[in-house]
């Protein structure tokens, strides 16, 4: 489903990611762990197009397309969401005209009709139940005074809306509490399908016990370092990142 | 430029002054003398910084001042499409006052009054005298003088004490003229103690010529009176327009102005709300959409003259291509208006890299026990939100759009007639998509 090879990013002529390779095949549950400032959101930003990031080398295929061709609307229409770090607020648009667009927009792009305004609200009730989100929120202007955790919550809504092929999940769970956690993981387990796929960044090893991942990448330093299966992932909540750290440079002083 | 118009009042006052009331003609050789003093105001002068009229005022207008009245019914040519506004419809035609049609007289409330200047200065000559040129009269306005020296005719409406008009007046101003053309009117309306009322103006254009307006609006809202004034100028590149709009407000009156720019070719909006009362609220909303050449100068002044009082001012710019923009808020707080509050906002977005934006906050207070501010932003739209739209499906337009849109949601929200907010919305977007690139006939009603 998605081929990144060798993947050399820069942001304001800085490089930060140095060359990542990583294949995701439908169906399958990625996770990235990997200290601050290791470019995760970064890699992140990539796949989702943001013009902020410069891509300087490399390629990344996916459903056999050239995604850095796309505009970040079309990757969007052909099935990548990214659940933003930070969702951005968007005073004065409403929760309910944001998504209709989005959803109207994808519908267009693959040649379907409009929905209509009680299918679409049906639509929006039933995804809302599924993350459990409040009424409230749906009313409001888009994260517009969001707590942190409802941030989250509501990216998660958004990804039920628009049933992605590959979700990326940049630090879904932070600011969550443990309930909502609960649900957020609930939500994506839900959604997952044989023919989509899930891409996890996460600090913490206890979203994995939620969303079982196949595999645990260990991103350091603008690269992929380490890949392992789940148990990597327990490792690292036990050791630390200092022992990788080590592994990874003890080869440059040779 | 001025002496061609000097000259043309000399040759013609008599009959200038032939076909207008003589209350008009009372003050009509005094405003023509300060008319000669000051000439046309210039970007010289402080308040006219940013509006150079030099372009507009070099093309020679014709003037009706015989005034011949021309050959359409308004009420045919105007048919409503979409009667979502159930008003009370008036139209002045260039600077003529067309005679009211009956049904729409008829619905009015007992003892109100709406009639052409003229018509009213003739029949209700005292109640007319104790208003007319009140406020207009003092101004040092070259173009205020100009007004007064030219303008024969204009929009009148008296609503008596404690008269509440549960529909909107809505009055189209309609240019229409095979030659450049100016058209001077002079408009008053009255809401005595109690009174409430809304008017809704719309500047509209028929042909492609060159058109000049210049319009003055006197209001007096009494103790009590509710007020709403709605400007809605949706013309095209080929038109000029200068509004006055002079508002006095007593005891705890309670007035909203919001004067929206659509289409335009050079626009100024000079407003002026006298807050001369206590516990009185005053709103002052307005927004521009600019693009083209299009120059839009919203000059606004409020002065509080008595403690107690609240204004509130918010001013909203989109300018895109070469369209310039100018906002200047003067806020007057006499040294007697204790516990006054005013507030102000003006906040725009510039598109392209030609665009231009001037703004500028003059607060004058002399009173100590005041809560005022001021705040202007100019900016481009907000890149973070345009991408977290993008990233959902939406396309670069559309969330370009619906940015735009948001931004000027909270002046839209200050319509308080239900179906014109609707309305204006729905023009607001047409306009921002780009649709909306010509006037097509009257677009509220
Ligand atoms: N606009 C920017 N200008 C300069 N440097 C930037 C910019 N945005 C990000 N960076 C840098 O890029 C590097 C990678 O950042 P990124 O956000 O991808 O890290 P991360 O792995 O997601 O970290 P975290 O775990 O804290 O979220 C950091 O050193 C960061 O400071
Ligand atoms: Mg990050």
């Amino acid at each position: 489903m998605l081929e990144i090879k060798d993947l050399h990013a820069s942001i304001n002529g800085k490089e930060i990611l140095k060359g990542v390779n990583l294949t995701i095949r439908a169906g399958e549950i990625h996770a990235i762990m990997g200290p601050n400032g290791a470019g995760k959101s970064t890699l992140a930003w990539v796949l989702s197009g943001n013009p902020a990031v410069e891509v300087t080398h490399g390629e990344i295929i996916f459903n056999g397309k050239n995604l850095l061709e796309m505009s970040p609307e079309d990757r969007s229409r052909e099935g990548i969401f990214l659940s933003f770090q930070y969702p951005v607020e968007i005073p004065g648009v409403s929760m309910v005209n944001f998504m209709r667009t989005a959803v109207n927009e994808q519908r267009k792009y693959k040649n379907l009709e409009p929905l209509s305004a009680a299918d679409f609200l049906r639509l929006m009730r039933e995804k809302k139940e599924l993350v459990e989100m409040d009424n409230k929120l749906t009313s409001r202007s888009v994260n517009e005074g969001f707590s942190g955790g409802e941030k989250k919550r509501n990216e998660i809504f958004q990804m039920a809306m628009l049933e992605p092929k590959l979700a990326i999940l940049d630090e879904t769970d932070s600011g969550l509490d443990i309930d909502a956690l609960r649900i957020v993981a609930n939500g994506v387990n839900k959604l997952k399908r044989p023919d989509n796929a899930t891409l996890v960044i996460t600090h913490y090893q206890r979203l994995l016990d939620y969303i079982i991942p196949d595999f645990v990448h260990v991103f350091y330093d603008g690269r992929i370092v380490k890949t392992g299966d789940k148990n990597l992932a327990l490792e690292l909540e036990e050791k630390g990142y200092d022992w990788i750290k080590k592994e990874v440079e003890t080869p440059v002083e040779q | 430029m001025e002496q061609q118009y000097i000259d043309f009042y000399k040759e013609s006052h008599t009959l200038i002054k032939q076909h207008s009331a003589a209350l008009m003609n009372n003050f009509r050789d005094a405003a023509f003398e300060k008319f000669e003093r000051l000439g046309f105001p210039t970007s010289k002068l402080e308040n006219y910084k940013y509006t150079d009229m030099s372009a507009p005022l070099s093309i020679e207008y014709g003037l009706n001042i015989n005034r011949l009245q021309f050959q359409i019914n308004p009420y045919d040519v105007f048919k409503c499409d979409v009667p979502a506004i159930h008003s009370y419809l008036f139209f002045v035609l260039n600077d003529t006052f067309y005679p009211v049609n009956s049904t729409a007289k008829q619905h009015l409330p007992e003892g109100v009054i709406i009639e052409s200047l003229r018509t009213a200065a003739e029949n209700y000559p005292q109640l007319v005298e104790k208003y007319l040129g009140k406020l207009s009269n003092e101004k040092n306005d070259g173009w205020i003088a100009f007004n007064e020296t030219f303008a024969q005719d204009g929009f009148f409406m008296y609503v008596p004490k404690n008269v509440k008009l549960s529909k909107p007046v809505q009055l189209i101003n309609i240019m229409r003229s095979d030659v450049d053309f100016m058209a001077n009117s002079h408009n008053l309306i009255i809401l005595e103690e109690g009174a409430k009322a809304q008017l809704l103006v719309c500047d509209h254009t028929m042909d492609n010529v060159h058109f000049f307006s210049n319009r003055l609006t006197e209001v007096f809202a009494g103790k009590n009176a509710v007020y709403e004034h709605y400007k809605l100028e949706n013309t095209n590149i080929l038109n000029t327009n200068v509004s006055n709009l002079l508002i006095h407000q007593e005891d705890s009156s309670n007035v909203l102005t919001n004067v929206i720019t659509l289409h335009n070719g050079m626009t100024r909006n000079g407003i002026e709300m006298i807050i001369d009362g206590e516990n009185c609220e005053s709103l002052l909303c307005g927004m521009v959409i600019g693009d083209k050449n299009q120059d839009v100068d919203n000059f606004t002044e409020i002065v509080h003259k008595k403690p107690n009082s609240q204004s509130r001012e918010l001013f909203k710019y989109v300018l895109d291509d070469s369209s310039k923009g100018a906002f200047a808020g003067k806020i007057q707080v006499a040294k007697n208006a204790q516990k006054t509050s005013s507030f102000q906002t003006n906040k725009n977005i510039l598109l392209s890299k030609t665009a231009k934006m001037r703004t500028k906050p003059q607060l004058e207070i002399y009173a100590d026990d005041v809560k005022c501010s001021h705040g202007a932003t100019i900016g481009q739209l907000d890149e973070a939100a345009k991408f977290y739209m993008q990233s959902r499906g939406i396309s670069e337009s559309e969330a370009r759009l619906l940015l735009m849109f948001a931004f000027t949601a909270d002046v839209m929200d200050n319509i308080r007639i239900d179906a014109l907010r609707d309305r204006m919305k729905l023009l607001v977007e047409k306009r921002l998509r780009g649709e909306l690139s010509r006037c097509e006939g009257c677009m509220i009603c």
